[in-house]
């Protein structure tokens, strides 16, 4: 038996808000599930479990607040499952307002029919306004469930609780703290993207707008690849010292339109071919937009990476997210006078920006960092 | 199509792009990036968007012309003709 509690989702993060639970006593979960949706900060974030088992108790209750450590929910085992047939004891929720145990003596009033029902289902019930004993429950015990009552509205995926205002203090902390703590090196370097963007326009000719590439498709690729090659950029520092990632998870720095700024990672960028990262980018940066985010997503970014687009500045100066020990700043695409094989031609060229923490690294190898990318963005064919 | 149908497509097209965007307040004239904050990921999302409804397979090198209200308007006003 475990304890399933609120994740950490940014160094900056004290408590969430439980919004609802996705899963019920009895369910069987896998590691990676989502099985319930937090609002904070950075808006309402899907939680995923860690582990495989079967789903013992839901502690807390939908709306409430829930600090940074504390108890969600008890997850069994996949072998002790059998343990969950009977009906478990009542625990006792520890952030949420006790309520009477099930014991006979202490069953009150209003329950005399005894109907048995999840927290989650007695606050739709609720909102509903429907009777809880015209229902039959089909969870543990008779349990009444989510699943035995209707829908609500449509799912809102933008929580009426989300707060600019908390992402920008979410943003203060974890930049301060930046800036405090970690002592930042900069390098720049100013590549022809010429021969990656010609490839582009060649696989994109082919083909009909959805299955397009964009410029940060392959920028990304690149820098992925350079990353997995250079890997004492890529993890955290933690307790006075570097512990490598164990694969490369870029986080991918989307603005929000109604202000603010959020890195979702995608795991294992650099095993993703072009196809699979373009398709990785459009969900990531529609989920950020619409706060379908889940909490790994947030927390397990082992590197950053800022791409300022089409109608960004044409270079960047970035500021690391702490724990991580470098981020990566990648400009507007320009087109310069550039010297190729002797004369001068108008050429598209990039400013690539590395921000390193000089505790974990030196110049030297943030400097091999940019020359692998510049290197793989001239060979584009093999992206 | 007319200015006012094209308007019409471009703001459904948008509203699942961008929800907060208030197309009624920019001009035909308007660069619709400039104007609604749009990045390379939502001027795909607004292409594919307006392939999906027309059918045209508006190649990249046509993007230019679809950077306004007006632009576009043109761009698939020609076409039924």
């Amino acid at each position: 038996m475990t304890v399933f509690r609120m994740p950490s989702l940014g160094a900056d993060m004290e408590s969430g808000t439980l919004v609802e639970w996705l899963v019920r006593p009895g369910d069987r979960v896998k590691r990676g599930d989502v099985v319930a949706v937090v609002e904070t900060a950075k808006g309402a974030i899907e939680i995923e479990v860690f582990q495989d088992g079967v789903v013992r108790a839901l502690i807390a209750e939908p709306g409430a607040v829930v600090p940074v450590g504390a108890p969600l929910a008890e997850i069994a085992a996949e072998g002790a499952a059998a343990e969950v047939a009977p009906a478990p004891p009542t625990p006792q929720p520890a952030v949420t307002p006790p309520k009477a145990p099930a014991g006979p003596t202490a069953a009150p009033p209003p329950q005399a029919g005894r109907v048995r029902v999840t927290p989650a289902a007695r606050r739709r019930a609720a909102a509903l306004g429907i009777a809880l004993e015209r229902l039959r429950g089909t969870g543990v015990d008779g349990a009444i469930c989510l699943a035995d009552l209707p829908s609500p509205a449509p799912p809102k995926r933008v929580p009426a609780g989300f707060d600019p205002a908390a992402m920008r203090a979410a943003i203060a902390a974890a930049m301060s703290r930046s800036k405090r703590e970690i002592p930042h090196y900069y390098l720049s370097e100013t590549v022809d993207v010429s021969a990656a963007l010609d490839r582009l326009t060649r696989i994109n000719a082919e083909r009909d707008p959805p299955a397009r590439l964009l410029p940060a498709a392959i920028l990304l690729r690149a820098a992925a690849l350079a990353i997995a090659a250079t890997p004492e950029v890529n993890g955290w520092w933690e307790d006075g010292r570097f512990r490598a990632a164990d694969g490369v998870h870029v986080g991918w720095a989307v603005a929000l339109r109604g202000g603010g700024l959020i890195a979702p990672a995608i795991r294992d960028a650099d095993r993703l071919a072009l196809d699979p990262l373009m398709a990785a980018l459009r969900d990531l940066v529609q989920r950020a937009r619409g706060f379908a985010l889940r909490g790994s997503e947030l927390t397990s970014a082992s590197i950053t990476i800022t791409n300022l687009g089409e109608r960004g500045a044409a270079s960047v100066l970035p500021v690391i997210h702490p724990p991580q020990v470098a981020m990566l700043g990648i400009g507007r695409i320009v087109v310069r006078p550039w010297v190729v094989d002797g004369t001068v031609q108008p050429r598209q060229v990039v400013t690539l920006t590395l921000a390193g923490d000089h505790r974990a690294t030196d110049g030297h190898v943030g400097g091999l960092l940019l020359t692998r990318l510049a290197a793989l963005l001239a060979d584009a064919e093999r992206l | 199509m007319t200015p006012s149908e094209t308007k019409r497509l471009v703001a459904e097209i948008l509203a699942a792009i961008a929800p907060e965007a208030d197309i009624s307040a920019v001009a035909g004239d308007a660069d619709l990036r400039e104007a609604l904050d749009l990045d390379s990921i939502d001027f795909l999302n607004l292409v594919t968007g307006l392939h999906e409804r027309t059918g045209r397979p508006i190649p990249e090198a046509d993007y230019p012309r679809l950077f306004t209200l007006d632009g576009i308007a043109g761009y698939f006003g020609a076409a039924a003709d």
